[in-house]
Formats: C-alpha cells, sequence, structure tokens
C-alpha cells in the first residue's frame, strides 16, 4: 500500500535555523572575512553577498578514530600485476591510489570550507560594528522604498480586493450573451402559448407541448450560473517607487600625513553608510572624491582611499574646489547635494576662518545635508569651533562629530536619518 | 512471451502523479510475486532545495537544531549550485510507514527506479534484517524524534543556546560510544519517555548523588572499596556511562545525552549493513525492473537510461583510478546477491564446493535468509564467493610502519580466496574500524579523575583529533581525564585532559637562555 503526497509546496526552508547556528558560531570568522571585502570593495558595490571561507580544522567535529601508523591492512580492487607475497613499495605522498584513498578515509582532505553569504547577512554583519539600530538598518537595507498605487482592474488577485460593480457587471453581461438564444426561442414560445390559448383552446397537446417547452428553455437559462470564475475582477494595485531623483555626494578626505590608513578605513565606512542611505532615497548618485593636503584634487576612488601624500593641510582648498564642481556640474536645482567630511581636525590655522566663510556663503545654502566627521581621539582646533558657527547657522542641515572608533559613526547619522524617516 | 504486444504505462520522460501511482502499483504487484515483506510506503514529492534539507538532517525527518546540520546545508548548497555535486537521487527513512523522498527534477524513469529501490528494496530490508527487527522501532521514531526535537527547544529556552550547544557537541564528539552493542535497547516510545521523563530526573540524580556520597556510611564498607576498580567491568557505553554517573550534569542535561545516546542507537544498524542495506536495494530494482520490461510495460529508451543509471550506480573503480575511493557498498552488495542467486540456479563446481548447502537451492528463500540473518561482516565471511573475488580482482596489502615496503598478502587466487575474505569482512566489523575506548576507572575518594583505556589492535595509534574528544568528555565529566593505550597489557601512552605539564617543559630550555641580541 502506497501514499503519494506532494510536498512541494511545503517549506524549503527547513535549514535556516540550523543554518543561521552556524553563522552565529562562527562570526568571528565570517566578521573578518566581511571587514576584508569592506576595504577591498568599492562603497558603490556593497550589495551583494559575500564568499567566505574558513579553515577546515576549525570546524571539525571530532571523534575518535584510527590514525596513520600500526600494522594497516586493506583489501583493494582491481589487482593488475601483484602476485601474493609480493614486496612493493610505499607510495609516496597522496598521489598514488592507495594513498589518496586513504586521505580521503581519515578526513585529511579537505582544508578549507567555503560557503556563501546573502548580501541581506553581509550587510548585518557590517552593521554590526556601527552600532546602528534595528529601524535604520532596515531603511539602509532597503525594503520599503515603493508605494503601492490603483492600477486599474484585472483578472486575477487577492478575494478582499474583489471589485463587486465590475465583477456583477461581466457576471450579467456573460448571462445575457451566454442565454441569449434560449431567451429569444422563450420569448416566441411564450406569444405561440398566448396564441394558442386564446384562439385554439382545444388543441392540448400543442400547449401541453408549448409549456413544456417553456419549461425546457426556462431550466436551460437557470442553468446558466449567476456568478462564474471567470467574471471576478480585482481591483489591481502596482508597487510603484517613490518619487526619487538625483543625487550627488561630495567625499571629501583629509590625506595629509597625519591620517593613517585606520583613519582612513572608518571614514571610508562613514562613507558607504552615507552611500546607502543616498542610494535608498534617490534613483541615481554621482559620487565625487575630492582629497586635499595643501591643495585640493579631484580623484577616482582607489586613488581618494589608498594613495599616501605627506604635507600641510589647508582645508578650503578642498571645499572651494567642492563649489566650483558644484557649479559647473550639479546646479542646486537639479540635484539633490549631500557633503560628507572626513579628517583628523588639523588646519592650517589662518585657514579655518576662510572655511567657515565659504561653507556659510557658497555651499551650505545649497546643501541637503553636510556632516562633518572629526577621527581623532585628541583635542578640538581651530576648525572644529570655526564649524560649530555653522552648525548655529544651518542646524536643521549641517552636523559635525568626533569619531574615535567605528562605532561612534552612527550618532552622526542618527539625526539625518530621524529627519527622513518621518519626513 | 514475445507475442504479446508491447503496451507501456508511458513513453515520455515526464512524470506525473497519476504515471508514478501506476508505476507503484506495477511495481508492487511484481513484488508481491517475489513475496517481498514491506512497511507500507509514503511517498513524497519534494524540490531541489528540500532534497538539500533532507539531506542536511543526515536522514533524519525531523532533526533538532544545531550548527552542524547548517554546516552539512551550506556544504551541500555549495556544492550543488556550482554543479560540483548531483543531489542523492532518493532519501529514505526506516520508519512505519517507510518515507521515500523523490525529487522533482528526476525524468519519469528515474522515479521509477527510486520507487523500486527505496520502496521495496530498502524498506523490505529495514522490516526484514535482524539487526533493525532488534535495534530499532520504526513505528516510534518519528514521534520520538518529535520529542527530541521539543526538549532540546525547551533547553534553549530555559538554559540558553550556548549552554546546549556546547552540550551536544560534546555528545556528538562521542556519538559512536554511545551505543549498546550487546543488550536490546528499550524500545523508545515518545509518549512514555515524556511522562517518564520527570521521574526519571529525579531519580537519576538521586543515584548520582549517592555514588557520590562524601559521608562514610559505615568504616568496613567503606574500607571493602578501596583497592578495587569501579566499575567493576570496563563499559563500552561511554554516552550511558556519563549520563548515569557524571558527577556534575544537571538533569536536562542527562536528558539531552540521552536523546544523543537514542539517536546513535537509531543508526547503528544502518552503519553496520551499508553493503548489504544497499545491495539488496540494488538488487531489487534492478530484478523488478527488468521484469516490467519483459512484461512489455516500459519502452526500449526507459530501459537504456535506466541501465545508464544502474550501470553507474554499480561502477567499481580500481585502486588505482583517480576516481577510487574504497569499495563501493552498491557494487559490492549487487555482484553478492546476484551471485548467490547464481549459485542457486547455475552452480558450477567450485559452488558446490564452496557453498554445498546453497548450491542449488530456491534462490528466493536462499536470499530472504541471507538479507534476513546477517550484517555486513558475516554476511561477507558467509557469502563472498570466489567468482566475486575474481570478478572484482580483490587483493590486500599489509602496511606496516615497521617494515620498509608493503606487502600484498593475499590475491584473487585459490590460497588467497579464504584470507581476502576474512580480511574484507574484518574491514567491515565496526569493532575494528572504531578504536576500541572502554571506561577503565574512576577514582572516586581522590580527584574523582575519569580513566579510559583504548586497547590497541594492531598497533594503530589515535588519530590527533583525540585531545579534542577528550575535551568534550573533559566537558561531560567536570573533572580530569585521563586515557591510557594499551598493547597487551602494556601501558604504552596515557593522555591527559588538562594537559599535564610535561618533564621536559620543566627543564630550562637552552635555547632560551641565550639571550637575544
Amino acid at each position: 500500500m502506497s501514499y503519494v503526497i506532494d510536498r512541494r509546496l511545503n517549506g524549503k526552508n527547513k535549514s535556516t535555523v540550523n543554518r543561521q547556528r552556524f553563522l552565529r558560531r562562527y562570526r568571528e570568522h565570517i566578521k573578518k572575512a566581511v571587514e576584508d571585502a569592506v576595504s577591498r570593495r568599492s562603497i558603490t558595490d556593497m550589495e551583494h553577498g559575500e564568499q567566505i571561507s574558513i579553515p577546515g580544522r576549525d570546524i571539525d567535529e571530532p571523534v575518535l578514530h584510527h590514525g596513520r601508523g600500526g600494522r594497516q591492512t586493506q583489501v583493494h580492487p582491481g589487482n593488475k600485476e601483484f602476485t601474493s607475497g609480493e614486496h612493493i613499495s610505499r607510495p609516496q605522498g597522496g598521489a598514488g591510489g592507495r594513498g589518496s584513498g586513504k586521505a580521503s578515509n581519515s578526513g585529511e582532505g579537505m582544508d578549507e570550507f567555503v560557503f556563501q553569504i546573502t548580501q541581506d547577512e553581509f550587510l548585518d554583519f557590517m552593521f554590526e560594528d556601527l552600532a546602528l539600530p534595528n529601524l535604520v538598518k532596515r531603511h539602509l537595507a532597503g525594503i520599503d522604498s515603493f508605494k503601492t498605487v490603483r492600477a486599474g482592474i484585472s483578472n486575477e488577485g487577492n478575494p478582499s480586493r474583489i471589485n463587486i460593480v465590475r465583477t456583477l457587471r461581466s457576471a450579467h453581461a456573460r448571462r445575457i450573451a451566454l442565454s441569449g438564444s434560449s431567451r429569444g426561442k422563450l420569448k416566441l414560445a411564450l406569444t405561440e402559448l398566448d396564441r394558442l390559448k386564446n384562439e385554439e383552446p382545444d388543441n392540448l397537446t400543442d400547449i401541453a407541448a408549448t409549456e413544456e417547452e417553456i419549461a425546457r428553455l426556462r431550466r436551460r437559462i437557470d442553468k446558466v450560473p449567476f456568478l462564474d470564475t471567470f467574471d471576478l475582477k480585482y481591483n489591481l494595485l502596482s508597487k510603484q517607487p517613490n518619487p526619487t531623483s538625483k543625487a550627488v555626494m561630495f567625499c571629501i578626505m583629509d590625506v595629509s600625513g597625519s591620517m593613517t590608513q585606520a583613519t582612513k578605513d572608518i571614514a571610508k565606512r562613514f562613507f558607504i553608510l552615507l552611500y546607502l542611505f543616498l542610494k535608498r532615497s534617490y534613483d541615481k548618485i554621482e559620487v565625487v572624491f575630492i582629497r586635499h593636503h595643501t591643495s585640493a584634487k579631484e580623484v577616482d576612488e582607489e586613488e581618494f582611499f589608498y594613495s599616501r601624500e605627506t604635507g600641510g593641510t589647508i582645508v578650503s582648498s578642498a571645499l572651494k574646489l567642492m563649489q566650483e564642481v558644484m557649479a559647473e556640474r550639479y546646479p542646486a536645482h537639479e540635484w539633490n547635494i549631500y557633503g560628507a567630511q572626513a579628517s583628523d581636525g588639523d588646519n592650517w590655522n589662518d585657514d579655518s576662518p576662510v572655511c567657515r566663510e565659504i561653507l556659510l556663503k557658497q555651499i551650505m545654502p545649497f546643501m541637503q545635508y553636510f556632516t562633518y566627521v572629526e577621527i581623532t581621539p585628541r583635542e578640538h582646533q581651530a576648525l572644529w569651533f570655526e564649524y560649530e558657527n555653522v552648525g548655529e547657522a544651518f542646524p536643521d542641515s549641517f552636523a559635525q562629530q568626533q569619531i574615535v572608533a567605528a562605532a561612534d559613526i552612527y550618532p552622526v547619522f542618527r539625526e539625518l536619518f530621524q529627519r527622513r524617516i518621518s519626513a | 512471451m514475445s507475442a504479446r504486444p508491447r503496451q507501456p504505462i508511458s513513453s515520455g520522460s515526464e512524470w506525473s502523479f497519476e504515471l508514478i501511482k501506476q508505476y507503484d502499483r506495477e511495481i508492487a504487484r511484481l513484488a508481491e510475486r517475489y513475496a517481498l515483506d514491506t512497511y507500507p510506503n509514503q511517498i513524497e514529492v519534494i524540490t531541489a532545495e528540500q532534497m538539500m534539507d533532507a539531506y542536511a538532517s543526515v536522514g533524519m525527518p525531523i532533526g533538532y537544531h544545531h550548527w552542524s546540520y547548517g554546516k552539512h546545508f551550506l556544504a551541500t548548497e555549495k556544492g550543488y549550485s556550482r554543479g560540483q555535486m548531483g543531489l542523492a537521487y532518493e532519501i529514505v527513512i526506516n520508519s512505519d510507514p517507510c518515507i521515500a523522498y523523490l525529487m522533482e527534477e528526476n525524468t519519469m524513469c528515474m522515479q521509477a527506479l527510486v520507487i523500486a529501490h527505496a520502496c521495496y528494496g530498502h524498506n523490505s530490508f529495514f522490516k526484514g534484517n535482524y539487526l533493525f527487527r532488534s535495534w530499532t522501532d520504526a513505528s516510534s521514531i518519528i514521534d520520538y524524534l518529535v520529542f527530541a526535537k521539543q526538549y532540546i527547544m525547551q533547553c534553549e529556552e530555559r538554559h540558553g543556546i550556548d549552554a546546549v550547544e556546547e552540550l551536544l557537541d560534546s555528545c556528538h564528539a562521542l556519538m559512536n560510544y554511545g551505543v549498546d552493542r550487546y543488550k536490546r535497547p528499550y524500545p523508545i516510545s515518545a509518549e512514555e519517555e515524556r511522562q517518564r521523563q520527570k521521574e526519571r530526573e529525579e531519580q537519576l540524580q538521586r543515584q548520582v548523588n549517592d555514588l557520590w556520597r562524601t559521608i562514610p556510611k559505615t568504616g568496613d564498607k567503606h574500607k571493602a572499596s578501596d583497592g578495587k576498580r569501579w566499575p567493576a567491568e570496563p563499559q563500552e557505553n561511554i554516552l550511558y556511562f556519563l549520563e548515569k554517573h557524571a558527577p556534575l550534569l544537571e538533569p536536562w542535561q542527562r536528558e539531552v545525552v540521552r536523546i544523543v545516546r537514542k539517536v546513535a542507537q537509531y543508526f547503528y544498524p544502518q552503519r553496520q549493513t551499508q553493503v548489504m542495506n544497499e545491495g539488496w536495494a540494488t538488487f531489487w530494482h534492478y530484478t523488478l525492473l527488468n521484469d516490467l520490461y519483459d512484461e512489455g510495460l516500459v519502452t526500449d529508451g526507459f530501459m537504456l537510461e535506466f541501465l545508464q543509471y544502474h550501470t553507474s550506480v554499480v561502477f567499481q573503480p580500481s585502486f588505482d583510478s583517480p576516481y577510487y575511493s574504497g569499495i563501493n557498498p552498491y557494487a559490492l552488495g549487487f555482484a553478492m546477491y546476484q551471485d548467490i542467486r547464481r549459485i542457486c540456479e547455475n552452480p558450477t563446481d567450485e559452488d558446490k564446493h564452496w557453498f554445498p548447502d546453497i548450491a542449488g537451492s530456491d534462490w528466493l528463500s536462499t536470499l530472504k535468509f541471507a538479507m534476513q540473518s546477517f550484517k555486513d561482516e558475516s554476511f561477507i565471511l558467509q557469502y563472498l564467493s570466489p567468482k566475486v573475488i575474481r570478478d572484482f580482482k580483490l587483493f590486500s596489502i599489509i602496511d606496516d610502519d615497521q617494515k620498509d615496503d608493503l606487502l600484498v598478502s593475499a590475491i584473487h587466487d585459490e590460497p588467497g580466496y579464504r584470507h581476502i575474505r576474512e580480511l574484507l569482512a574484518a574491514q567491515y566489523n565496526l569493532g575494528n574500524r572504531e578504536p576500541n575506548v572502554q571506561i577503565w576507572n574512576v577514582d572516586r575518594r581522590g580527584d574523582r579523575s575519569l580513566t579510559l583505556r583504548h586497547t590497541q589492535h594492531d598497533r594503530k595509534p589515535l588519530a590527533d583529533s583525540c585531545d579534542e574528544v577528550m575535551k568534550h568528555l573533559h566537558r561531560l565529566w567536570g573533572f580530569d581525564i585521563h586515557l591510557e593505550s594499551v598493547q597487551g597489557e602494556q601501558v604504552v601512552r596515557t593522555r591527559h585532559m588538562p594537559l599535564k605539564p610535561s618533564l621536559e617543559s620543566e627543564q630550562p630550555r637552552l635555547d632560551l637562555i641565550v639571550p637575544p641580541i
């Protein structure tokens, strides 16, 4: 006796929990791999998963088994030239057939366990250091940037969205169409019956026959269903992306000798976060990288993060360049302009008031948001205090924050996100 | 025979539920002819993703949560998505009714093959073989696994995922040493487990407390126990011993140890009957589908496709092939069953000399007797014929680390047959394959340390993973662990956990005294 059951519709993710357990157990390895990936990848390239590899011995499940050595006897198939009692030399390494057989038996073959994590998991691990609250994480990972709009009527849909008027209208039309010929005949039969009753009341056979005909036609008309599945009409909803537009993001970073690679890595995370956030809000984003020491230069990403310069620092040079680029390529009525500046706080002392002036007069009026992060454990210098004035003038669109470790990046963002989410 | 017109059940390679049912009916009818005794079948059609899930839970339809299953899953998923590995065509579960999974992607021919293989081959093996009959209880396993899963989930809620995970890690490391080899286990029943669990927790704890009582009861009794080993006999079921006697385990931890032990016990017969089980299932899919063909129920194309699958299943690469990874249990088992049938139907003089009792007897009853009454080791010892040894060109190699070269001790010739047969049988003896480690002594009055004894077989040492296993053992026992490797009566090596500082490191090392320049 056999039963055949279709289980294909049952959930296929029975292993999800176990998979999560595995990721949880090896989170240190995965985190490290993700960190490496973050510093390796471009900041516009955070949108896919990552291949993780863990050394095989770290994830072994140990059991007691025999090691090599002692007196081992083994039966093998496929003898070609051996005779019994023959001595043969021991094969070296795992190249020979016998060697490889044993190697795989004792589980020494596998040295790296490699697997793939999804984009969500990748972002999760990346956000972890940044101490982001969940709401923001979800916003960044980007699920809810759609709005549903009515998009006419469709033949398929969810029962709760049935359009009753349309449904009944099409049922009515169908009933008329399907019963049309019967109705016509019925009409004829009824007139015939009237005529018979009036003119030939004795012709009982014909009257009976006509009455039967009428009953048959009525039954036939009744058989046409009141409502059929293909009458059903549904209100169609479709998802439309939120009205989006273009944004440009300026990344400004000090690359003078005092900025170490570690500082730059923190800055990079900050820029990534800003990029991901903008990505959710805007269709098209351009990123402009401006680095500066005593003079500023627009560069590509690779050079931005990884080339080293020495010398002093004049921040205003970068701001001037930014202003020029804005004026030339990104008019404020077409573009949403965001700026993010990272520095260790050093600046030429006479230059700081100049920076304030440029920001106040030429840049801030056109900005959606400008953030300044100072990555240093030391005390603030002139630039910070000048920027405080800017913050007072533009409390809605200017933020500055001191960052010592990666986890401090978030507070800078909080304000921005709150504004965005409540808007 | 050939006069009957051929009326195949289907001709395309697409399957449908109706066709599966029809094939199943026909195969069932043929199986009836051979009087194969089976549990009812539950055939479940699943997708490749679901097959990966089933795969990852190592053949348990319902498993408790553990990272190691996630690891299995990730490995399978990766192998499959890159096309490095095909999935198994079927998975069958020893339960009543017997659950067999068919994959959606299979062709009709493959589905028929799997039905014959799993639903009639494996199924009748599960029901007939003595090991399965006496050691597992097919009707209650699903219920028990549900109970186990829920119990472990409750433990996670109460004690945290980490605590449970660590405990399971330790138990899994000793899983192969959680099996009763000689005593028939009490049949498990989920209902009873649930009822008795509470009671058992208390009782167990009382037993343990009693054992570790530090207040002496009476002077003379105390004296009598001195100098004697305890337990008096070495214990081979390490998990059982820990469950009953480990001093520091909480009641719920003992229950978890018990669950792992029961699962190990359930798989124990499967590990001992690989060749027999797969061989039996292969023999029957081969026989049944050939019968279908003889009756004209399948097309020539179907048969060619089937033979292609079949030959790749029973392919045995020779020892020097890059694909060689030991003897293929499907190939060996299939060859042996086919050979037994041949000995019964067309015995040669050699067969009459080697197998006087079965040569010329009724093949079906002989085959069934063989299936029912043996495990791999004894099956090979009993039935491996010179013809199969010749067909496989078997030879044996002795690799002695005290010698410079390898010795070919026997090949497939007249003087070698018996030797090869004995060696191959021994190769399938779980007792030889796994190191013989038993609980030897507990220092009850002293530091409560636990001593295990590894009796070496042919001087084979323990692999290095042994140190890791001892850490797990230490976690379960809670006090020092010693492991002695013994040759004859002589202790050749002792390991300790936690590690004891060795003598060498106590002496100052010269290279460290020289100051760096």
